[in-house]
């Protein structure tokens, strides 16, 4: 398997952004996952979502554990530099990431294996360091890479392509986030671009720690009868609480409810997907509610997407450690270092 | 009785939280601020409070400070509870402080030893009425009663109590009054000087004294580092926390009082090397500070900076193996670990400091030579010398020094380049050019992962391209043995020399001084960093018998010298200490002198003219 570069063809017809760029320049190599895999649509989503804000798109970092969700970054922004890093540590990876330089923006591209198993502590300790970036979890309730175990957030009673159970309780990440205190709580449906790409322009605009649960589904491992993340599954069970169009961050992020109507969503295999909006009563910034909220659809049996919880006055790990505001990377011996002078003192203070 | 200066090991026995800290710490600067040399040693439980913990200082006008073996000269027994065994530690002839406030168990009396008994909490009854106060004061009173029977300047003294509660004047009047209340019972009711006593002297010029942590702290922030990630493990934890307090002092900016730096205090090492290295990837200089259980969980990311090429400096703190307890020993016993660490075909850069100033130097070299070979630098350091305050040459940094940044592209720079390969080896010494993220809108972008990448960071599977990459790194690392601190040797022409690596160092000069004297001459080699630079190899080439001393069980940096210059075993004598404490020039003198005699090694009886 080699690298294949995407051929630079220009489409005529192509609109261009503010920085006089097409969608093309957000894009990243070809794809080598599952055709009809969930996430490439995320990363088309991510592609979208960039293009649209006219964001530099080389001013990106853009951090990935492992599995085929932490392949995706090599498939988005090929301007910006990537990290495929360790199974588990993409959160830490890019904590040091947006130390360095707070200037960039981070997006980081988890699997549900990688956050809710083996990275479930650096999950929710980045959480709690509201580091500022988009963390994005590819969720399919399975380990696509290792080929189809169950993974941690794979439903109880949900089965495996084999036909077997799965016995154990799942670990909601979105309920996770909320309760550790996350500034940016959404979830989506890979299939649902139309509510997944305002979900991405506002996590990338949010100042801090912006987390979006997308349910993403393994066309290869977890999309049979029986299982809760197939596409028909979770066409048939989704509640969205809101539709969220991302207005820029001078304007409050409001949410564009209509009660009582409905939407079709085109999906990527070609059928459409259902969406009912949610009654205006749902208070996006209420954090406690949507935990309930969450909490009460899931025991029905229901997956709520949309913008969940989000926290107009938040604040970024720089700013809870008083950070110079230039990029730490940037700094230099005279930023640096004290010299032998200030040593005087020090080698005085050990006699 | 014929008085002996300046020569001998004093060791006070504490219970752990008890304060003795602060006095025995000043106990052992009014020494070094009258010219002695001395070295000290912590030996403590892994507790907070309660457990026994021991201090000693050994005082040498020779300079000989590594931890000497059998017995203690003077001891002060202030825990009840290993005051048997304290008792028993006193060499014949030696002296033991106690508080004779409640009489001493018949069993626990020695003829052979003077026993000083002070009734220091009758004393303090009157003086002070807190129960707790007491109890601090107990250690200042027995501080005042030492400086009269050794003979310590007292002025000193006061001095460094003034000195150490500036600001909180209420403070320095009781401490005071504690030494003299130590001082007066000393002068008034025990008899004569002891056979033990010191005198100034001028022997330690502008050394400084202080712990190897603090160093490495300090030479880290003169080096540019801006991000620190740790999780606490004894004994590492002072290094951050060191980095830290100078961060405070010296990294702020003027103008709007915010950080040049980023700490962070991580959920585990796990994280705390995630961190140092996603920031290195992004052009930040970065190190962690850990001990053995924390390479142990660093190593999968190890592994991906070797590959994946990314600076990072990791300091370990050496201690002895797994748990609590013995892990708050000193010991050299994770250089395999470290060499090797991680899965796949890996090696490590590691660097062997022996003194605080050395500390100080690999500190900013650690971050020089992470960006130069775009790789894990592993500092190791141990327990013996990151915790104990050790005399060392002060701290010296040249303002004309320029940090080494490595090959690093920036937007000019790429600008010219045609096509950019990240890991193309352009100048031929395996070291490729790097670029920061989002340094220009169409150059110099590359995907970051750690195997299955061509030269141009291009996604593949190539067994060729693999090969090829596997090979440069190789190239790199001889690279690295031409820029890693070179061994210190003092080579004579003997056919025998001793190689020897970090604290090892502390009881060299006076196990070579011992073995010298029983006619055994060794040239030295003290060995600062792997990979071995040439001169290692010509070194052992150029002698028959090579003695390589190790602070652990297995004969690490011997095993390393096997494999990684392919020496005949048999041509290197393994001496190894790993009980826990530090090793004693005793310990070499023994087993070297050892191997001469049961392989009838020829010894010079007279020095060679
Ligand atoms: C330390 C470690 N253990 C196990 C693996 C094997 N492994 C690779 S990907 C993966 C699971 C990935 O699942 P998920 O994060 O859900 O990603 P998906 O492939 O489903 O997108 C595992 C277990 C590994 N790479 N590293
Ligand atoms: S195995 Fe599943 S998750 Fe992986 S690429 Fe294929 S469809 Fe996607
Ligand atoms: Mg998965």
């Amino acid at each position: 398997m080699t690298f294949v570069a995407k051929p630079k063809v220009h489409h005529p017809r192509l609109p261009l952004n503010e920085l006089g760029l097409t969608r093309r320049d957000y894009e990243g190599s070809v794809s080598t996952l599952c055709a009809g895999c969930g996430h490439d649509s995320v990363s088309a989503a991510i592609v979208q979502a960039c293009a649209e804000l006219s964001l530099p798109p080389h001013r990106f970092s853009k951090i990935s554990g492992i599995g085929c969700s932490s392949k995706t970054p090599s498939y988005f922004l090929n301007r910006s530099h990537g990290f495929n890093s360790v199974h588990g540590r993409m959160p830490s990876v890019a904590t040091g990431a947006n130390m360095a330089n707070q200037d960039l923006y981070c997006i980081g591209v988890s699997g549900d294996g990688d956050s809710a198993s083996i990275g479930l502590g650096q999950f929710a300790h980045i959480v709690r360091r509201r580091i500022n970036m988009l963390y994005i979890v590819d969720n399919n309730g399975t380990y696509g890479l290792t080929k189809g175990q169950f993974s941690a957030t794979n439903d109880k009673g949900s089965t495996s392509k084999k036909g077997k159970p799965n016995l154990y309780e799942s670990i909601d990440l979105v309920g996770l986030a909320l309760q550790l205190g996350a500034s940016f709580v959404a979830r989506s449906f890979s299939g649902d671009k139309k509510q997944l790409v305002p979900l991405i322009k506002a996590g990338l605009m949010h100042k801090g720690f912006a987390f979006i649960d997308v349910i993403s589904p393994c066309v290869a491992f977890n999309n049979h009868q029986g299982s809760t993340k197939s596409y028909d599954y979770v066409r048939g069970h989704i509640e969205s609480v809101t539709m969220a169009d991302f207005i820029a961050p001078q304007q409050e992020i409001t949410a564009d409810y209509e009660p009582g109507s409905t939407e079709d969503v085109a999906m990527p295999d070609g059928s459409r997907m259902r969406l009912r909006k949610l009654d205006d009563s749902y208070d996006p910034r209420d954090r406690f509610a949507a935990l309930a909220h969450v909490l009460e659809r899931q025991a029905a049996g229901e997956v709520v997407t949309g913008l969940l919880y989000v926290d107009p006055d938040s604040t970024d790990c720089h700013e809870i450690m008083n950070t110079i505001q230039k990029p730490l990377n940037t700094l230099v011996e005279n930023d640096l270092c004290p010299g032998n002078g200030a040593l005087d003192r020090i080698n005085a203070s050990y006699r | 009785m014929s008085t002996v200066y300046n020569d001998f090991v004093i060791r006070f026995a504490n219970v752990n939280g008890s304060g003795s800290a602060s006095a025995n710490g000043m106990f052992a600067k009014a020494l070094f601020r009258m010219g002695i040399p001395v070295a000290t040693r912590n030996i403590f439980p892994s507790n907070i409070q309660g457990l026994p913990t021991w201090f000693e200082v050994r005082v040498n006008e020779r300079g000989y400070l590594g931890r000497r073996e059998g017995g203690v000269d003077v001891m002060v027994a202030m825990n009840a509870e290993t005051y048997a065994e304290d008792v028993a530690s006193v060499t014949p002839g030696g002296y033991l402080f106690y508080d004779n406030s409640k009489p001493l168990a018949p069993s626990l009396r020695r003829s052979d030893i003077h026993e000083i008994g002070i009734p220091f909490s009758n004393l303090l009854l009157t003086e002070y009425t807190d129960i707790k106060q007491r109890g601090l004061f107990k250690n200042i009173t027995y501080l005042g009663a030492l400086a009269e029977l050794l003979n310590i300047e007292f002025e000193v003294i006061t001095g460094m109590v003034s000195a150490q509660y500036k600001g909180k004047d209420a403070l320095i009047r009781p401490n005071i009054n504690a030494l003299e209340i130590g001082r007066n019972y000393a002068r008034d009711y025990l008899g004569g000087p002891l056979k033990f006593q010191v005198r100034r002297v001028d022997l330690n010029g502008d050394k400084i004294m202080v712990d190897g942590n603090t160093a490495a702290a300090l030479g880290s922030l003169y080096g540019g580092a801006t991000v620190c990630a740790w999780y606490p493990i004894t004994p590492s934890t002072s290094v951050a926390e060191a980095f830290e307090r100078y961060a405070g002092q010296m990294r702020v900016d003027k103008e709007t009082g915010q950080n040049k730096f980023a700490i962070i205090q991580s959920e585990d090492e796990l994280a705390a090397i995630g961190i140092v290295i996603g920031a290195g990837w992004n052009g930040a200089r970065s190190f962690t500070a850990t001990s053995g259980p924390g390479i142990s969980l660093m190593s999968e990311f190890l592994g991906l900076a070797y590959f994946a090429e990314i600076p990072a400096v990791i300091w370990d703190i050496q201690r002895a193996g797994p748990s609590t307890g013995m892990p708050t020993r000193t010991q050299q016993a994770d250089l395999i670990g470290s060499a090797y660490a991680s899965h796949g075909d890996t090696r490590h850069v590691l660097l062997f400091p022996s003194t605080p100033r050395e500390c100080f130097d690999f500190g900013a070299d650690a971050l020089d030579l992470a960006d130069r070979l775009q790789t894990p630098i592993l500092v190791m350091s141990d327990l013996e010398l990151g915790m104990n305050d050790n005399m060392s040459e002060p701290f010296a940094w040249d303002d004309s020094r320029m940090y080494d940044r490595g090959k690093v592209l920036d937007a000019e720079a790429l600008e010219g380049v045609n096509r950019f390969g990240r890991y193309l080896d352009v100048d031929g010494d395996g070291i490729g050019y790097r670029t920061y993220p989002g340094t220009h809108p169409s150059k110099g972008a590359f995907f970051t992962r750690g195997t299955s990448r061509d030269e141009f960071a291009a996604y593949t599977e190539s067994p060729d391209a693999y090969v090829r990459n596997m090979d440069r790194l190789v190239k790199k690392w001889e690279t690295a043995a031409t820029l890693v601190p070179k061994a210190e040797i003092h080579d004579r022409g003997q056919k025998a020399g001793i190689i020897y690596y970090g604290t090892s160092a502390l009881p060299m000069q006076e196990a070579l001084d011992l073995l010298g004297a029983e006619g055994i001459h060794l040239d030295q080699m003290r060995i600062r960093a792997f990979p071995f630079g040439a001169e290692v190899r010509s070194f052992i080439e150029s002698h028959d018998v090579l003695f390589v001393v190790d602070q652990n069980r297995d004969g690490q940096m011997r095993q390393l010298l096997v494999n990684e210059l392919g020496v005949d075993p048999a041509r290197l004598v393994s001496i190894r200490y790993y009980g826990g404490l530090s090793i004693s020039a005793d310990h070499i003198q023994g087993k070297v002198s050892e191997h001469y005699t049961t392989r009838k090694l020829a010894r010079l009886t007279e020095v060679k003219s």
